[in-house]
C-alpha cells in the first residue's frame, strides 16, 4: 500500500540514467515514509537487469518481458502496466519524463482515472503523507507544488538530471518477481517499423560533458564557426540558442531550451546569449556556467558561475590562445 | 477525412510572476495567443486536407475570451470552431480537460484524426493528448516531427531518446506534433474576411451531456497547493581585465574545476 513504485525505462541495452536517479530518489523517500520500492521494467530479454536494479536500490523488482515489449509502443506497455497497478495498487508512480515516459504515464493515469503531474523537478512526501510533486510552468518562470489527495496511485514524470544516481551496492538483496504478458489485438495496431538512430551529433548534446553555446551575440555564421573549435579544444559539443538556429547558424536539432534540448553538462559555455527563460530552462542545470557577453545586464550573468563582459569576437581567440599555449 | 484540431489558448509570453502577497499569477496586461504548437497542429490539418479533402474543425475547453484564438484558427482556415465554455468547466486539470474534450468530440463524429501540440506552453504537462486517445479508446502517438498518411493508416516520426522511431498506426487515432513537423501558414486578408461569416458554436456542460462528477475542478484529482517565483540568486564572479588576462583567468578556473583542458 505504501509502495514507492518507478517504472524503469531501457536505453541503448540498459537502463535509462533517469530511471536509476528516480529508484534513488524513490528509496530516500520511502526509508522516510516507510514503504518498499518497487520497480517496474517492461522489454524483451531483460532478466538480467533485475539483479542491477536490486544493486541500486529495489526491494522487489517485477519484469514484464514479451516479445511484443521488445519496443516502446503506448498500448501494449500501457496495458501490462495497468494490469499490474491494478493488482498491487502502490502509492506513488514516478516515470522518466522522457518520450516513453511522457507517453505512456498519461495512457495508464487515465485508463486508472487517476492524477498525474508531468515534469516535476522536485518531490517530497509532506505531514499527511502525499507525495509533493514540484513541477515549472509558464517556461520555469513559476513553480507550482501539486499533490493528489484522494485517488491512487499518485503519479508523476520527472525531468532527467534532476537527482543523482544512487549508490550501487554489490551485495544489496531483493526480490525479483515476473509477470505474465497478456495483450489483445487492438494492442498491436501500431507498429513499430523502425528506430533511427540519430545518436550522432545532435543527441550527443545532451550527454557532453562541456557545452559550448552560440546565441545571436556570435553575430556572423563565420564567427559562429569558432564555437567548434573552442568546443574541440574542451573535448565538447556545440549547441545554440534559437535566434542562432533560425539565422541557419546550426541544424534546429542542436537548439538548447524549453522547444530544444535540455542539458546538465559540467561545463556550460554561452556566448552571445541574452538568457531568455525559454533558453535558461535547458541549461540552468549545468554544474559550472561561463557567460561571455558584452553587455553587463544580460539576465545570462543570473545563471553564471564566472562572467566575462565583452565581445565573443574577441574573447573566444584570446581562450584558445590561453588553452593552446599554456 | 474529418480531423479534429485541439487549440488552447495561452499568454503570449511567459515572463508571468507570482504575487508575493496572494500568490496569484500576475497576468494582467498580457496577451494571449494560439499555444504554438497547436498551430503546427492545424498546419499539418491543413496540409492533409489538401491532400485527402474533408474538413479541419478546433475545438477548444476554456472562458468566452478562447474565442478570439479560434476566430484565428478559422482565418488560418479552419472550416468549423467549437468552444466548450462553462463555469462548472473551470478549474479542470489534464483529466477533466481530456474527458471535457472527448465529450465535445464525441458528437462531432465521425472523427478520423485528432491533432494536438505536443504540449501546452504554460503548464507544459502534454498530458492531454494521450489522455484524450485513452478515452475515446483510439490509437495514439505523441512527439511527433514527421506525418504521413495514407487513406487508411498513418506514417509517423516520433522523437525518441534513440534518436527518431518510425510508427504506423490505422484510424482513427490522436496525433501530438512538435514545431519540427512544419512552418504555419499566417491568417491571409481573404481568410480573415471570409472567416468573419464562420460561426463558432458554443457548447455549454449540459449540451455536452457530461457527468458533473467527471469535469472542472470536482473531476480533478490534482490540486495545487502552492505556487512560487523559484528564487534565483546569482552568485557569478565577474572576470575582468584585458582579454588575454580574462581568458588566463578563465583557464585557470578551469583547471581548478578540473575540466580537461
Ligand atoms: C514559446 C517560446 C519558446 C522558445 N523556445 C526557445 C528555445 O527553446 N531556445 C531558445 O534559445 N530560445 C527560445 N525562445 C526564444 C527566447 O525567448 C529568446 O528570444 C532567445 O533565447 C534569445 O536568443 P539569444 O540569446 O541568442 O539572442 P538575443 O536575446 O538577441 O541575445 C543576444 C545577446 O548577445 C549579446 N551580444 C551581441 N553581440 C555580442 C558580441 N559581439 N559579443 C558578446 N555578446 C554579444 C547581446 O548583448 C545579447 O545579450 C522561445 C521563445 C518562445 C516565445
Ligand atoms: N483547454 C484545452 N482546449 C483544447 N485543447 C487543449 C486544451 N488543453 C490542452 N489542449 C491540447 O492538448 C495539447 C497539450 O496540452 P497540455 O497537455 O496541457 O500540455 C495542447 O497543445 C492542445 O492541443
Amino acid at each position: 500500500m505504501h509502495d514507492i513504485w518507478v517504472v524503469a525505462e531501457l536505453a541503448g541495452g540498459g537502463l535509462a540514467p533517469v530511471s536509476l536517479q528516480l529508484l534513488g530518489k524513490a528509496r530516500q523517500l520511502a526509508d522516510q515514509s516507510g514503504g518498499r520500492v518497487i520497480v517496474f521494467v517492461m522489454g524483451h530479454e531483460i532478466v538480467p537487469l533485475g539483479q542491477e536494479l536490486i544493486k541500486y536500490g529495489a526491494d522487489e523488482v517485477i519484469i514484464g518481458d514479451h516479445p511484443e515489449l521488445a519496443f516502446y509502443r503506448t498500448l501494449p506497455y500501457a496495458r501490462v502496466m495497468t494490469h499490474i497497478l491494478q493488482e498491487r495498487r502502490p502509492n506513488i508512480v514516478l516515470l522518466g519524463a522522457t518520450s516513453q515516459g511522457r507517453d505512456l504515464a498519461p495512457r495508464v493515469a487515465a485508463r486508472l482515472q487517476t492524477g498525474l503531474t508531468a515534469d516535476c523537478l522536485d518531490l517530497s512526501i509532506n505531514e499527511e503523507g502525499l507525495l509533493v510533486q514540484t513541477k515549472p510552468s509558464y517556461g520555469d518562470n513559476v513553480m507550482v507544488d501539486i499533490v493528489i489527495p484522494e485517488h491512487r496511485p499518485q503519479m508523476a514524470t520527472v525531468r532527467p538530471n534532476v537527482f543523482p544516481l544512487p549508490e550501487r551496492i554489490e551485495d544489496r538483496k531483493g526480490k525479483i518477481t515476473s509477470v505474465t504478458v497478456n495483450l489483445e489485438p487492438d494492442d498491436l495496431k501500431t507498429v513499430v517499423k523502425e528506430i533511427i538512430d540519430e545518436k550522432h551529433e545532435a543527441s550527443r548534446l545532451e550527454e557532453a560533458d562541456v557545452v559550448v553555446c552560440g546565441g545571436r551575440g556570435m553575430g556572423s555564421k563565420e564567427n559562429f564557426e569558432q564555437l567548434y573549435v573552442l568546443a574541440d579544444a574542451l573535448g565538447g559539443a556545440v549547441g545554440a540558442t534559437r535566434p542562432a538556429v533560425d539565422e541557419n547558424w546550426i541544424d534546429d536539432s542542436y537548439q538548447i531550451g524549453q522547444s530544444g534540448k535540455m542539458v546538465a553538462p559540467k561545463l556550460f559555455i554561452a556566448c552571445g546569449v541574452s538568457g531568455a527563460v525559454q533558453f535558461t530552462v535547458g541549461m540552468e542545470k549545468s554544474k559550472i556556467v561561463v557567460a561571455i557577453n558584452k553587455d553587463a545586464s544580460a539576465p545570462i550573468f543570473n545563471f553564471a558561475t564566472y562572467g566575462i563582459v565583452g565581445d565573443v569576437r574577441e574573447i573566444i581567440p584570446a581562450i584558445l590562445q590561453e588553452i593552446t599555449t599554456a | 477525412m474529418h480531423i479534429v484540431v485541439c487549440i488552447k489558448q495561452v499568454p503570449k509570453t511567459l515572463d508571468v510572476r507570482v504575487d508575493p502577497v496572494t500568490h496569484n499569477l500576475i497576468r494582467e496586461g498580457i496577451e494571449s495567443t494560439i499555444n504554438m504548437f497547436d498551430e503546427n497542429a492545424l498546419e499539418e490539418a491543413f496540409l492533409l486536407r489538401e491532400k485527402f479533402g474533408g474538413k479541419v474543425s478546433v475545438i477548444s475547453m476554456g472562458p468566452p475570451q478562447v474565442r478570439e484564438a479560434l476566430r484565428k484558427a478559422l482565418a488560418m482556415g479552419a472550416d468549423e470552431a467549437y468552444l466548450l465554455c462553462d463555469p462548472s468547466l473551470g478549474g479542470a486539470d489534464v483529466l477533466a480537460t481530456a474527458y471535457t474534450l472527448a465529450q465535445g468530440i464525441k458528437k462531432l463524429q465521425p472523427v478520423d484524426l485528432i491533432l494536438c501540440g505536443r504540449h501546452a506552453v504554460d503548464a507544459d504537462t502534454g498530458q492531454v493528448g494521450p489522455e484524450l486517445a485513452e478515452q475515446l479508446g483510439w490509437q495514439q502517438v505523441t512527439m511527433v516531427k514527421r506525418l504521413e498518411c495514407d487513406g487508411s493508416k498513418i506514417t509517423a516520426w516520433r522523437e525518441c531518446e534513440e534518436g527518431t522511431a518510425v510508427w504506423e498506426l490505422p484510424f482513427p487515432a490522436v496525433v501530438t506534433v512538435g514545431k519540427e513537423i512544419n512552418k504555419p501558414r499566417y491568417p491571409t486578408p481573404i481568410g480573415i474576411i471570409r472567416s468573419g461569416k464562420k460561426q463558432i458554436t458554443t457548447w455549454c456542460a449540459d449540451d455536452l451531456d457530461a457527468d458533473e462528477d467527471k469535469i472542472g475542478l470536482a473531476g480533478s484529482p490534482t490540486r495545487v497547493i502552492r505556487m512560487f517565483s523559484p528564487e534565483r540568486t546569482s552568485h557569478v564572479e565577474m572576470l575582468t581585465g584585458e582579454n588575454e588576462e580574462v581568458a588566463r583567468q578563465l583557464v585557470a578556473k578551469l583547471r581548478e574545476h578540473k575540466i580537461q583542458l
